[in-house]
């Protein structure tokens, strides 16, 4: 075109980003990778190609990895493990530093490889995954220098096997391997089979870093290649991607002690109140659906509007979608680039084509070839229609609208997901009031996809557990210092002796603050040492456990109460349990025949003081975020918590559990100790004298076994906790999988039940929100 | 080459609708953050951007506004708007008629200004109302903008009371504009803002569609004499009321960023801003001027560059 004519028109005109660079690199290789296993790469082997998707045209060959790969890298890192190490904080951070500098000094080379292998558009690539991958390296080889002194008492994992996903290939790598390193542990990286190949450069940069071998070890290929890792030796599994392959995981580690975090799939709410800036909020939305072609875990992607001013935002809104650009992603000014894979494609024009409401999609010319899809708004929804619930994973923005504040809320929690929400509003009090209220791990107000080291990423719910980024994404990397022995299973007494007591005593269960007796009506004789009657507890079933949930769900104005009332509660409880603290010692006593009774007290006493007074001092943080504008990490209450309370310390294990839960605002389900269940069916008379609001905590009597499966099983339940002596961790955590509920169990390892250590309990009594505040008028 | 016979018919204004101006909003943080990932969006190379430049040119209100003007510095300046680029530049671009927007200076400066400009089809632009402050008695400021009119001004450039938008006395600014723009008669008027005064986006996003209900037929951000002049978040802010008041009763109002765009890139930065929230329609000289005495320099540097293929130095090109 001539330059008049162009002068009439205005048109952008090509700006291509060049390849040569990226291509060069890849030709260096011969074209083909191995795996990149104790600081080498291997020779290239059987497997498949990684292809451009806004071309088609193949890239590079990836080599798939087979079990002897996982294996070897596997043990290459748990070789390396003990020696990076002992390298000590600030000598890892000098190799961190370095990897730092080197994703800076190659920056253009990893953006340009990224978008080639990816298809998201260069100024994405250039300007936020490849930044932010250094970022979390700079933030990290810092956490590494100051880490003696920051986090005393904690060691690492040992090898952590990870797996990351393809929208991000080289920033997940980041947010995986710089707190692990951090911390000491050594590393087995996959990359996604469509996008290997930033991560294949990192293990470039780990060479000329000087990084010893086996500290980062990077095998390709695809799930299978995953299942290998997930069944290797290695310490903890960390996972990015879907949550189907999420729950796969979680079962297929459940009972092996190995750790785990998730960081799954999301239907995040995107709310927009009548008196916002709509202009600004629309603009946010091309960042929450359109950034990466909405291939993003919490892609703003459910749009719930203010009924008053919906008709106009979405006038204004299809305007806007009118002049995305789409197209080259190398080239610099287009805003949406090519999806990833024509699998990928394929499925997000099914779950279109399948939609209700009305779909816009506006006048965009797509490349005759290449993984294309318009960006696209799908408007009078409810909250009934699939696409409403499903991830899409693709440009696909949809919308309903909302009456309330209320309403807004319940639509947006209405949902499996929980990763991320967006409020707009310029009243700060809805805003401030609306953010707590919402089921997710991060909240962005009156703004939209805002990351950065220092600020924890992760869900609730089925999107994941476990946090990235910031103190919370470190302590994921990391485990108390010392050691645990096995934990023997302790067996109820038996007997045929006599009632101990000439009156009889019917202990029940405890269930929305009334006595209730067992569904099933059956009963359990608990019997002493010498094989003497105690008295009976009820034989609890699946059915009150149903109740016992259902109660504690109902409790839920606990969790909005003061830490102030909460400490209080637990204060009162602490002192009523002191008078009559002779009756409960020798309740203790009569049912373990040893003389700790009275030690056993005293010490839960004390451990309800103690959390009483920890009730309003679990703080959140302002984290300190490149913005103008502040990121709250904020400690919210999980939940429901279910718990099967420990046979060697019946009261003070029971007491523990509740004292954690109850302080930081969740209710419990305790299923009782099997062995002495009369200390908690005493317990409950206690809690009614205490003013502890009925269905806070349920005391369920019965075998752990049968109370563990309903337990993990339910989906209204937020998280289990199993301290039982009964082997019962594995089928915990592998029933928890149907709703991804948070589990901490005890894997037949014997706890020190007199230790000082509220901070473990706290961390897991909560879960950190991260609410992004940016100001400034 | 003069585009400014367009069809656009002029905005005639409309009632102050005081709902509409109060439910105004602009979040700062949001608008900076469009603001800063803008030039990372949109990039144009090569001829496209060579062409850009050229548009950049013509919609240039070369100024001067100092009280050292005098005569002979104004032809100079009308001198270098009938000749912004070196001649030889154009033709090897194909563009030999290209002028600036216009030449903007000081009312006792018009007269000198229309004669250096005769047959150029340039209009002259002048500064009024008791430009920079506004301060001076309503009846004078009237009076000045007759006298620029009288004398063959064809914009004037008026400059708004900022304690009217810091008093949120949106009636005393209407009423005020409206005034400006009887006085105007068939001469275009440009409402100078002064957004550095005005302490906030919300305070600008207020004023810019206050001033459009009266009439205005561009809104301009500065006079150049305050601390901060024009900037991108205070430039997308009124452009985003600029569409909105193109939604509510279909009457375009142009825009005049001023002060503080040296740069070939920044010009390049708002030209897209302007093309991607109000479209190509407002690429023109009759709806978007530059207010801006050094940045002709810049772009004529990177003119050459794009002629000859090496960089360029500033002596090279003749001053205005």
């Amino acid at each position: 075109m001539k330059i008049r004519e162009i002068f009439d028109t205005m048109d952008y005109g090509p700006a291509p980003e060049s390849a040569d660079e990226a291509l060069a690199w890849i030709k260096q290789h011969g074209g083909q990778f191995g795996h990149y296993i104790n600081g080498a790469f291997t020779k290239p082997g059987k497997g498949f190609d990684s292809a451009n998707p806004a071309t088609g045209v193949r890239l590079a060959g990836i080599t798939e990895a087979t079990q002897k790969d996982v294996d070897s890298a596997v043990s290459a890192a748990r070789k390396a493990q003990p020696g990076w190490a002992g390298l000590g904080g600030p000598g890892r951070a000098r190799f961190m530093y370095a990897l730092a500098r080197l994703l800076q000094k190659h920056a253009r080379l990893f953006s340009v490889l990224e978008t080639l292998d990816n298809g998201k558009p260069i100024r994405e690539s250039r300007d936020l995954d490849i930044p932010l991958a250094q970022r979390h390296f700079y933030y990290h080889a810092g956490m590494a220098q100051i880490m003696d002194e920051a986090l005393p008492g904690r060691e690492a994992l040992g090898v952590c096997g990870q797996i990351v996903p393809w929208n991000f290939p080289l920033l997940m790598l980041a947010w995986k391997i710089a707190p692990a390193l951090a911390t000491g542990n050594t590393v087995v990286l996959k990359p996604a089979e469509y996008t290997s190949l930033t991560a294949l450069l990192f293990a470039d940069i780990c060479s000329q870093a000087g990084l010893p071998p086996g500290v980062v070890n990077i095998v390709t290929g695809d799930g299978t290649v995953g299942e290998m890792i997930v069944a290797s030796e290695v310490d903890k599994i960390a996972f990015t991607g879907s949550t189907e392959v999420g729950r796969q995981i979680r079962r297929a580690t459940a009972g092996s002690g190995k750790a785990l975090t998730l960081e799954l799939g999301g239907k995040s709410p995107y709310i927009v109140f009548d008196d916002a800036d709509i202009d600004s909020a629309i603009e946010g939305l091309v960042d929450a659906i359109w950034f990466n072609q909405g291939q993003v875990c919490c892609a703003g992607s459910r749009l719930l509007l203010h009924e008053p001013i919906a008709e106009d935002f979405l006038t204004r809104l299809k305007a806007r979608m009118a002049k995305l650009r789409l197209g080259d992603p190398l080239d610099k000014c287009i805003d949406v680039g090519a999806i990833v894979d024509p699998v990928q494609l394929e499925r997000i024009r099914e779950m279109v084509e399948g939609a209700g409401g009305s779909c816009f999609q506006p006048d965009l010319a797509l490349p005759a070839q290449g993984c294309f899809y318009p960006p696209t708004l799908i408007t009078g929804l409810a909250p009934s229609d699939p696409l409403m619930q499903e991830e899409i994973f693709g440009p696909v923005l949809v919308s309903c609208t909302f009456r309330t504040p209320d309403e807004a809320v319940a639509l947006a929690n209405n949902t499996r997901y929980g990763l991320a929400a967006t409020v707009w509003s310029e009243n700060v009090n809805l805003c401030l009031d609306i953010a707590p209220k919402l089921a997710a791990g991060v909240v962005w107000v009156n703004a939209t996809n805002l990351f950065d080291a220092a600020a924890g990423f992760g869900g609730v719910r089925e999107s994941g557990f476990g946090r990235e980024g910031g103190w919370e994404g470190l302590s994921a990397y990391t485990r108390p210092v010392g050691k645990s022995a096995k934990l023997a299973p302790i067996k109820a007494h038996g007997g045929a002796g006599a009632a101990a007591d000439p009156v009889d005593r019917t202990a029940k269960m405890y269930i929305g603050g009334k006595q209730a007796r067992p569904d099933s009506g059956y009963s359990i004789a608990v019997h002493g040492p010498k094989g003497q009657l105690l008295g009976h507890v009820g034989q609890g079933s699946r059915k009150d456990i149903r109740n016992a949930v259902e109660a504690a769900r109902g409790a839920g104005g606990w969790a909005r109460s003061t830490g102030h009332l909460r400490a209080q509660i637990l204060y009162y409880t602490a002192e009523n349990l002191s008078a009559r603290s002779d009756e409960f010692a020798n309740r203790l006593n009569a049912m373990s025949g040893a003389r700790t009774g009275r030690k056993e007290v005293d010490a839960a006493i004390d451990r309800l003081f103690t959390f009483a007074a920890w009730a309003d001092k679990v703080d959140g943080q302002a984290r300190g975020v490149p913005i103008r504008g502040v990121a709250l990490a904020m400690r919210e209450p999980v939940g429901v918590i279910g718990a099967l309370c420990p046979d060697e310390a019946p009261l003070l294990g029971a007491v523990t559990i509740m004292g954690a839960a109850l302080a930081m605002g969740n209710r419990v389900v305790l299923a009782a100790p099997k062995v002495s269940p009369l200390a908690l069916t005493d317990f409950y008379q206690v809690l009614d004298t205490s003013d502890v609001p009925a269905g806070c905590v349920n005391i369920v009597t019965g075998t752990h076994a049968d109370l563990a499966g309903p337990l993990a099983k339910h989906l209204d339940v937020d998280a289990v906790w199993s301290f039982s002596s009964s082997d019962l961790s594995g089928a915990i955590e592998a029933e928890s999988a149907l709703n991804l509920k948070r589990t901490w169990v005890n894997n037949g390892q014997t706890r020190d039940w007199y230790a000082q250590d509220s901070r473990e309990w706290l961390d897991q009594a909560t879960e950190v929100k991260t609410v992004w505040i940016p100001y400034g008028e | 080459m003069d585009q400014r016979a367009d069809n656009d018919t002029r905005n005639m204004g409309t009632a102050l609708d005081l709902d509409r101006v109060r439910a105004v909003q602009a979040n700062t943080s949001a608008i900076e953050r469009r603001a800063a990932t803008l030039p990372g969006r949109r990039s144009v190379k090569k001829d496209y951007q060579a062409a850009w430049l050229l548009k950049a040119v013509t919609c240039i209100d070369l100024t001067t506004l100092s009280g050292d003007d005098t005569a002979e510095r104004v032809k100079r300046l009308c001198a270098k708007a009938r000749n912004p680029v070196d001649r030889r530049l154009l033709e090897a671009m194909g563009m030999p008629d290209v002028t600036v927007g216009a030449v903007c200076v000081y009312h006792d400066m018009v007269d000198v200004a229309l004669r250096a400009l005769e047959g150029t089809g340039i209009p002259v632009a002048a500064v009024s109302t008791g430009f920079p402050a506004g301060l001076s008695p309503f009846h004078l400021r009237l009076a000045e903008i007759g006298e620029s009119v009288k004398a063959g001004a064809e914009e004037i450039d008026i400059v708004i009371s900022r304690r009217h938008v810091l008093s949120g006395d949106w009636q005393a600014l209407y009423d005020e504009m409206r005034a400006f723009r009887e006085a105007c008669g068939s001469a275009h008027v440009k409402a100078i803002l002064a957004t550095g005064e005005l302490g906030t986006l919300r305070n600008v996003a207020r004023a810019s569609m206050v001033c459009m209900m009266a009439g205005a037929d561009f809104i301009k951000t500065s006079t150049g004499k305050e601390s901060v002049n024009a900037t991108l978040p205070v430039s997308l802010t009124m452009i985003r009321a600029i569409r909105a008041y193109h939604a509510m009763t279909g009457w375009r109002v142009g825009y005049k960023p001023a002060g503080g765009i040296s740069k070939a890139k920044d010009a390049l930065v708002y030209l897209s801003l302007i093309k991607e929230e109000l479209g190509e329609r407002w690429l023109r000289p009759n709806l978007f001027r530059f207010g801006a005495s050094s940045l002709l320099g810049d772009i004529e540097r990177q003119l050459e560059h794009h002629v000859t293929g090496a960089y360029s130095a500033g002596y090279r090109h003749a001053m205005g």
